[in-house]
């Protein structure tokens, strides 16, 4: 049997100021490497929630995002006319698109950001449930009206219901917001699709979507469009079409967050060691005892493992408790696949809570092995001798 | 010598040296003595005489050069580590001269802990800690850390920790040495209650003349040798 954990325990109590310095170090390491965790999923979580499982998004062939890509009238009409389209009251449920890119200043600093413009038909609604009016209605077709995403309300000038904004040589009037949850239609801008196109002076349109009138046909109509000599597009999933847009902008979060956590962690890991060889050092007689009654060096070995196990875990959870706090923040940042700005907050999930609780260990332990094994290879009487 | 039982400690020619940079210095030339069942055994002389290192030799806590030491028919000189430690768990108490209580842990887990090294149960080993900790007296401290008691309780905890195994042997160092005389006097008392209430060996080392008095029998090692009462 080992030595009790209450002795590696309480050891850490005894000496709780330097416990909680070294801890606190370690948490400042998990609450970065957890937040930008957070910040990575937050930006996935918002664009893979902006599409739907039975949606098709039909944009050119090798155009990554609607921005990029165009399809004209012709290609347009083809494209409507595949038979597995949803039917819903009488109308196809099938929306041809436009997306500018427009520049706005922002409320406060007045900067000027970039701001996605999308030309909607009327079931463009009708396909995307989490798109709701939340005050004010629905542009009128034909009228220089358009919707704000709540985020744009929030953060754009003139962005606010009864507002007006200038872009397209013309002054639209906010008749509504709408609200889109957490995904990246919140930060968007909605009017009509032949006002703006007139308006742009653009003669195609940016994308199709509709909606599948059973998910299964998705393989058979992908293969028709982009086999159809007529069309240059290609159809993915909505879901798969926002998860690769946030696929860059996540990848290059994490590397970076992982690439700064470890930097850091080994400061952390350093401290830890410091702490752990201090406590090795100020225990020796009562290691030289506890071997004298016959603890074996594996046992002496385990409680000062132990001990850096609490004390990394100790720094986790507080570290952890502080960036669960970071979900209260809302970030905006340029996505850089479409170039506009897109509002996402921190999430934290339970993947992460696991990760970062695995990562503090694995600093506790590291920091603890080294001071752990002199503890373990002590020679008892010369550690019965430092009296 | 009359041979009627056999002896519980038996050392034979024991030679013992440290390394001292370039120099050997010889602790222990030579030793051989036998110790019966149940005596109370002092062990005397100056400084640097190799009096602890025998003591700690015969606790099995470090390795002679040659020579040889049996214990209750176990030649522990030739034990590997890791089975001379599971010995010392069960054959050996230790009473240090500033007790060496683990500060974290109460009297009671303090008693507790050379338990935890063998198959008993919480339950036993709860029966086992309060009989000794009722033995020593501080039955009633049970749950006080040792930065809450006297010296003389600390050594009274020290001493229920070495005797909740039942061990055959009890080895001390000086445990008097940091005692004033009224608790100095407890302590030896409880010893020799030990060995006559007990049967336990006690094997100690000491420069106080009250502990020795208190002793069966004295060994003098003067550099690294017995001077007198070797048999």
């Amino acid at each position: 049997m080992s030595i009790p954990y209450s002795y590696s325990f309480r050891n850490l109590w005894t000496r709780r100021l330097t416990t909680v310095l070294t801890a606190s170090g370690m948490a400042l390491v998990v609450f970065v490497f957890a937040a930008t965790l957070m910040l990575a999923e937050g930006l996935r979580k918002t664009l893979v929630d902006t599409g739907s499982y039975d949606n098709v998004v039909v944009i050119r062939k090798s155009a990554q995002t609607e921005v990029q890509s165009g399809i004209d009238r012709s290609q347009a009409a083809v494209v409507e006319t595949q038979p597995e389209i949803a039917v819903a009251g009488g109308k196809r449920l099938v929306a041809k698109e436009i997306v500018v890119l427009i520049s706005l200043p922002k409320r406060g600093s007045g900067k000027p950001s970039n701001v996605i413009i999308r030309g909607v038909s009327a079931t463009s609604l009708l396909m995307r449930p989490q798109v709701k009016v939340i005050e004010g209605r629905m542009p009128r077709p034909g009228s220089a009206e358009i919707m704000a995403g709540a985020s744009i309300a929030k953060r754009f000038k003139g962005g606010g219901i009864g507002e007006t904004l200038r872009f397209g040589m013309r002054d639209w009037t906010v008749v509504g917001i709408f609200e889109a949850g957490n995904t990246g239609f919140s930060s968007e801008i909605w009017g009509d699709v032949d006002q703006l196109m007139q308006a742009f002076r653009r003669p195609v349109y940016s994308s199709i979507i509709f909606k599948l009138r059973d998910p299964s046909e998705f393989a058979r109509v992908k293969e028709r469009i982009e086999g159809d000599p007529r069309l240059t597009l290609e159809a993915k999933r909505e879901i798969t079409f926002y998860a690769d847009q946030s696929q860059a902008m996540a990848k290059f979060l994490r590397i970076l967050g992982i690439t700064l956590t470890i930097i850091f962690s080994l400061g952390a890991v350093i401290g830890a060691m410091i702490t752990m060889y201090a406590a090795v050092a100020n225990r020796v007689t009562e290691i030289g005892t506890l071997r004298a009654l016959g603890f074996q060096r594996g046992s002496i070995l385990a409680a000062f493992v132990l001990e850096s196990l609490f004390l990394g875990l100790l720094g986790g959870v507080v570290g952890l408790f502080f960036a669960s706090f970071m979900q209260l923040v809302t970030i905006s940042t340029m996505n850089w696949q479409t170039f506009s700005e897109l509002a996402f907050t921190f999430t934290l999930t339970l993947d992460i809570i696991g990760k970062s609780l695995i990562f503090s260990l694995v600093m506790g332990f590291v920091g603890g092995l080294l001071p752990a094994v002199r503890a373990a290879r002590m020679n008892i009487v010369d550690a019965l001798r430092a009296t | 010598m009359a041979e009627t039982t056999p002896p519980i400690v038996a050392v034979r020619n024991l030679s013992k040296s440290y390394r001292r940079g370039q120099q050997t210095v010889p602790v222990l030339q030579d030793i051989s003595f036998d110790i019966a069942p149940g005596e109370f055994l002092a062990l005397m002389g100056p400084s640097g005489s190799g009096k602890s290192t025998l003591l700690n030799l015969i606790a099995g806590i470090d390795k002679a050069d040659s020579g040889t030491i049996t214990i209750g028919g176990v030649e522990i000189t030739t034990l590997p580590e890791a089975e001379l430690a599971a010995w010392r768990a069960g054959n050996v108490g230790f009473i240090f001269q500033f007790y060496n209580l683990i500060p974290v842990l109460t009297a009671f887990e303090n008693v507790e802990l050379p338990l935890l090294l063998t198959g008993l149960t919480r339950r036993e080993r709860r029966d086992h800690v309060e009989t000794v900790l009722s033995l020593v007296g501080l039955a009633d401290r049970m749950d006080h850390y040792p930065s809450q008691l006297s010296g003389g309780q600390q050594q009274r905890v020290a001493i229920a920790r070495a005797m909740v195994t039942d061990p055959e042997i009890l080895v001390a160092d000086e445990p008097t040495g940091d005692l004033d005389r009224v608790s100095a006097g407890e302590i030896l008392a409880l010893m020799e209650r030990l060995v006559h209430g007990f049967g336990k060996t006690i094997i100690m080392v000491t420069h106080d003349p009250r502990a020795a008095e208190q002793a069966h029998r004295l060994l003098h090692l003067e550099k690294g040798e017995l001077t007198d009462g070797a048999g």
